[in-house]
C-alpha cells in the first residue's frame, strides 16, 4: 500500500503489525496525541493516493457516495472548512457547512444540546471546529458517527499536523531524524501541539523557537528543545515551520510592537542563512508577510512548501474521511 | 433527654484528650466525659462500639446549606460564603440566613460576610454591623481583594471589632483568566494557566499587610507548595496569619483534568505532584490550620461544558471525612491534627462556643467508624448536585451518628 520503499531508517517498520491489529483503532479524529506512529503512517500513505487523484481532471470518485459530512464551524475558517468541504466532495459525500453566525449556540443552546439535535440527523461524520480547547472531544461523546477536529482552542488541529508531516514527507523522503524547527506564537497554537506529538511520534527532532512570552509553561517536557534566540534554533534545521501570530496578541503584554517581533523573531532570508541549504519553509496560513515571515522567504520556490501544504490539507482530509467511514461502508481496516 | 454514649475512643482536640471512655449528654448540652463515669438518671445509653466520638466537625467553607448532606458528613456546622444569589453584604441578609438557620433541627449555619461592598474590593463592608447580626468572618469569597490600600484600610478596621478577615490568595491580574494550574497538563490540554506564584504573591503582601496593621488574617483555599512555604515564613515572623484548604488538594493532582474532566474543575486549580505533598505535609506540621469542604454544588447543566467554560466547584459535605482521613490512613498524619482542623481550630477562628467536648458546650458531636471502608458513589450523594472528581473512589472512614444540639440528625443505616 506504501508509495515509499522500505529503506532501513523506515519508521515505523512496515514488517510489524500494530499492536491493536487494526491499523486505526479510533472511532474518531480529535488529536494526534493519541495516535500511534503505526496509524499515523497510515494516514499519510493513504492520503499520498488522493494526492494522485487531485490532479487528475476527474477528481471525484464514490468512494463515499450516499454519506453525509456536517461541517460545524464555530470559529472562522475560510480554508479549513473549504478544505474539508473540497475532500469531502471528492468522496462523493454529501456535505452541508454550518458557520458560526447560523447555529443556535448564538442562542444559548449549550454544545450537548446541538451535539444530540446534529446527531438526530444522523450524519456519517462530523467535522467541527471550536474556541475551546477540549470542545470536540465533549461533543464527539455524544456523537454516533466518526468525528473529526478540525481545531479546538489551543488543544488541537490534527488534519493540520497530518498535512504538514505529508508534505515533509514528499519533500524530504522522511520524517524521521529530521530537525523541524517550530517557530512562533506557541503558546496560543493548536498548529504546535498537534505537530510536536505528530513529529515526536514519527521520530524527529524537534526545535521551538519563540519569545518567552509565547512558550508555555514546562513545554520542555513534550520532548522538544526549546530556543529563544532565532540564529540558535535555526542552526541546521531541515524544515522551518512558521506560525500565524494573532495581531491580538499585542494587546495581553505579549509583545511591544509587530515591529520588534519581526526584527528578532521573523523568518528573513538573513536568519534562514543558519538554517541547512536546502531547509523547507512552511506556514499553516494565512500569513502575516512582514510580521512572522519576510515576502521574499515565502514565495521562495525553490525552498518554501507553503503552497503544496494547502493542496496536501486536501488529501489528508480525504484520507481522514476516507478511514473513517470504512468501517461503515463495510471496509476493513488492513 | 439524656443521652449516654459507651464504648467509644473520645477525642477532644480542644484538650488534646484521646482516651476510651463515655460521654453523657444532657439538655442539649455536653454534661461530661471520661473512662469512669456513670449514665445519668433515665440517659438512653448508646454502644459506640469503638468507634471515635468527636466534637462535630466545622466546615468553614460552604457555598450551599445543604444540611441533608451536611450531618450525613459529619458536619455540625456550616458556615456559608457570601457568594449566594442574594449577596451576603449587609446584616439584613446575614439576619435572614441566621434564622432561617434557627428553625428546624439541621446543622448550625453561621454566614460569612462579604468584606467589601458588593464584592468589589472597593469600599469595606459593613463588618461590625453583620458581625452583630451573627456573621463570624468576612471575605470576598473566589475574589481576592487586590487593591493594597483597601486592605490594609480593610484589616485595620476588621481589629476593632476583632473580626476575622478571610482572603482568597490569589492575584487576579496574574491568574488571568486561567482555568488551570499552569504546568505540563495545561500546556498539553492548551487550557490558560494560573502559576503557582500568583497564590505566593497574594499571602506574602497581605501577610505584609497583617503585620503593618497587627489584625489577623486567614487565607481560604491553599492548594500549592509556594503557597504554603509562604504561609509557614509568615507564621515564622510572626505574623498572625492562619490558611485552610480542602481535601481535594490533598487527593488530586492535575492530571485529574486529563480528558477535559471538568468534574476535577475547582478554583485555585488542583496543581502539581509536589504541591499535593506538600499541603499534606503542612497539614501534618500545622501550617494548614483548617480543612474545609469548598461544598459548591453545580448541576450537570454548567459542567458538562467545554472545560474553559464550564462552572468550577465539588461538592464536598460528604466526602470531606473520609477524604481528610486518607493521609492519617497513610501514616501521614495524626487523628488528632486532622480532627483538631475539622473541630476546635475554625471554632476559636470563628469564636465559636463549639468544637469542643467542654462540660456544658452544646452536644454537637459526630461519631465515626475510622477505618470502615466504603467506595463514594455520586449517585449516593445526598447534596443538591452530584459533581464529585471521586465517583467510585474507594476510601476509609465512615460517618456512624451526627447530633447537634442533643438532636439525632444522621444515623447511619448499616
Amino acid at each position: 500500500m506504501s508509495t515509499h520503499s522500505t529503506s532501513p531508517v523506515s519508521y515505523p517498520r512496515a514488517d510489524v503489525d500494530p499492536p491493536s491489529g487494526s491499523l486505526f483503532p479510533h472511532k474518531h479524529l480529535l488529536g494526534i496525541w493519541n495516535l500511534d506512529p503505526t496509524a499515523i503512517k497510515f494516514l499519510l500513505d493513504t492520503a499520498e493516493k488522493y494526492v494522485d487523484q487531485n490532479r487528475q481532471a476527474k477528481k471525484t470518485t464514490p468512494t463515499c457516495a450516499g454519506l453525509t459530512q456536517i461541517n460545524l464551524f464555530f470559529e472562522n475558517s475560510t480554508r479549513t472548512l473549504m478544505s474539508f468541504e473540497i475532500a469531502g466532495k471528492r468522496l462523493g459525500m454529501d456535505t452541508i457547512s454550518m458557520a458560526t453566525g447560523s447555529s443556535s449556540i448564538k442562542k444559548g443552546e449549550t454544545l450537548l444540546d446541538t451535539a444530540a439535535t446534529l446527531n438526530a440527523m444522523h450524519p456519517d461524520v462530523l467535522v467541527m471546529r471550536h474556541a475551546d480547547s477540549g470542545a470536540v472531544k465533549l461533543l464527539s461523546e455524544k456523537m454516533d458517527c466518526a468525528v473529526i477536529n478540525a481545531g479546538d482552542g489551543r488543544s488541537e488541529h490534527p488534519t493540520q499536523a497530518l498535512l504538514d508531516a505529508l508534505t515533509i514527507r514528499r519533500r524530504k523522503g522522511k520524517i524521521h531524524g529530521q530537525t523541524i524547527v517550530i517557530s512562533g506564537d506557541i503558546a496560543h497554537s493548536r498548529v504546535a501541539r498537534s505537530n510536536i506529538y505528530l513529529l515526536n511520534a514519527m521520530g524527529a527532532r524537534v526545535r521551538l523557537v519563540a519569545p518567552p512570552t509565547l512558550l508555555p509553561k514546562d513545554v520542555d517536557r513534550l520532548g522538544v528543545e526549546v530556543f529563544h534566540r532565532m540564529d540558535e534554533g535555526l542552526k541546521g534545521a531541515d524544515v522551518v515551520m512558521m506560525l500565524r501570530l494573532q495581531q491580538e496578541r499585542m494587546t495581553g503584554a505579549f509583545l511591544p510592537s509587530l515591529r520588534e517581533y519581526y526584527r528578532f523573531w521573523g523568518l528573513t532570508r538573513e536568519k534562514l542563512a543558519a538554517a541547512k541549504e536546502d531547509v523547507l519553509v512552511m506556514h499553516p496560513g494565512p500569513m502575516n508577510r512582514g510580521v512572522e515571515i519576510a515576502s521574499d522567504v515565502a514565495d521562495d520556490i525553490d525552498r518554501s512548501a507553503i503552497e503544496e501544504q494547502v493542496e496536501m490539507g486536501v488529501a489528508v482530509r480525504m484520507a481522514c474521511l476516507d478511514i473513517l467511514t470504512r468501517e461503515l461502508r463495510g471496509e476493513a481496516l488492513k | 433527654m439524656s443521652m449516654f454514649f459507651t464504648n467509644a475512643r473520645i477525642i477532644n482536640p480542644a484538650s488534646d484528650y484521646d482516651k476510651k471512655g463515655s460521654l453523657a449528654i444532657v439538655d442539649g448540652k455536653i454534661a461530661l466525659y471520661g473512662d469512669d463515669i456513670k449514665a445519668p438518671k433515665d440517659a438512653e445509653t448508646i454502644d459506640c462500639g469503638g468507634k471515635i466520638l468527636c466534637p462535630g466537625l466545622i466546615d468553614m467553607r460552604a457555598h450551599a446549606v445543604d444540611s441533608i448532606a451536611a450531618a450525613a458528613g459529619g458536619i455540625t456546622t456550616v458556615v456559608l460564603q457570601p457568594d449566594q444569589n442574594t449577596m451576603i453584604d449587609t446584616d439584613a441578609v446575614v439576619e435572614r440566613i441566621r434564622r432561617r438557620a434557627e428553625d428546624g433541627s439541621s446543622s448550625r449555619v453561621y454566614p460569612m460576610g462579604t468584606a467589601t461592598q458588593r464584592m468589589e474590593g472597593q469600599q469595606i463592608a459593613e463588618i461590625g454591623q453583620m458581625q452583630q447580626s451573627g456573621a463570624v468572618a468576612f471575605t470576598d469569597c473566589r475574589k481576592a481583594v487586590s487593591n493594597a490600600q483597601v486592605m490594609r484600610r480593610l484589616l485595620e478596621y476588621a481589629t476593632y471589632f476583632n473580626a476575622l478577615v478571610v482572603q482568597y490568595p490569589e492575584e487576579p491580574c496574574l491568574a488571568g483568566e486561567g482555568v488551570a494550574h499552569e504546568g505540563e497538563t495545561a500546556t498539553r490540554l492548551g487550557l490558560i494557566g494560573i502559576p503557582a506564584a500568583a497564590e505566593a504573591i497574594q499571602i506574602e503582601r497581605d501577610a505584609r499587610l497583617a503585620e503593618l496593621t497587627g489584625s489577623r488574617i486567614h487565607f481560604s483555599m491553599i492548594s500549592s507548595k509556594e503557597g504554603v512555604d509562604a504561609v509557614r515564613a509568615a507564621k515564622k515572623r510572626g505574623a498572625k496569619v492562619t490558611c485552610s484548604t480542602a481535601p481535594h488538594y490533598l487527593m488530586l493532582n492535575d492530571n485529574a483534568l486529563e480528558g477535559y474532566r471538568t468534574f476535577a474543575k475547582v478554583m485555585p486549580p488542583l496543581r502539581e505532584e509536589s504541591d499535593r505533598l506538600a499541603l499534606v505535609d503542612g497539614v501534618a506540621d500545622g501550617t494548614i490550620d483548617t480543612l474545609v469542604s469548598d461544598h459548591d454544588p453545580k448541576s450537570e447543566d454548567v459542567k458538562r461544558l467545554p472545560f474553559g467554560q464550564a462552572a468550577h466547584g465539588i461538592v464536598g459535605f460528604e466526602t470531606l471525612l473520609a477524604l481528610a482521613l486518607a493521609p492519617v490512613h497513610a501514616g501521614k498524619v495524626e487523628m488528632m491534627t486532622v480532627l483538631e482542623a475539622l473541630t476546635s481550630t475554625p471554632a476559636s477562628l470563628l469564636g465559636l462556643d463549639t468544637g469542643t467536648l467542654a462540660e456544658g458546650s452544646p452536644a454537637d458531636i459526630v461519631i465515626f467508624d475510622p477505618d470502615k471502608p466504603w467506595r463514594i458513589g455520586a449517585d449516593a450523594l445526598r447534596s443538591s448536585a452530584k459533581n464529585t472528581p471521586f465517583d467510585s473512589l474507594p476510601v476509609q472512614g465512615q460517618v456512624w451518628r451526627t447530633i447537634v444540639g442533643g438532636d439525632l440528625l444522621f444515623k447511619e443505616d448499616a
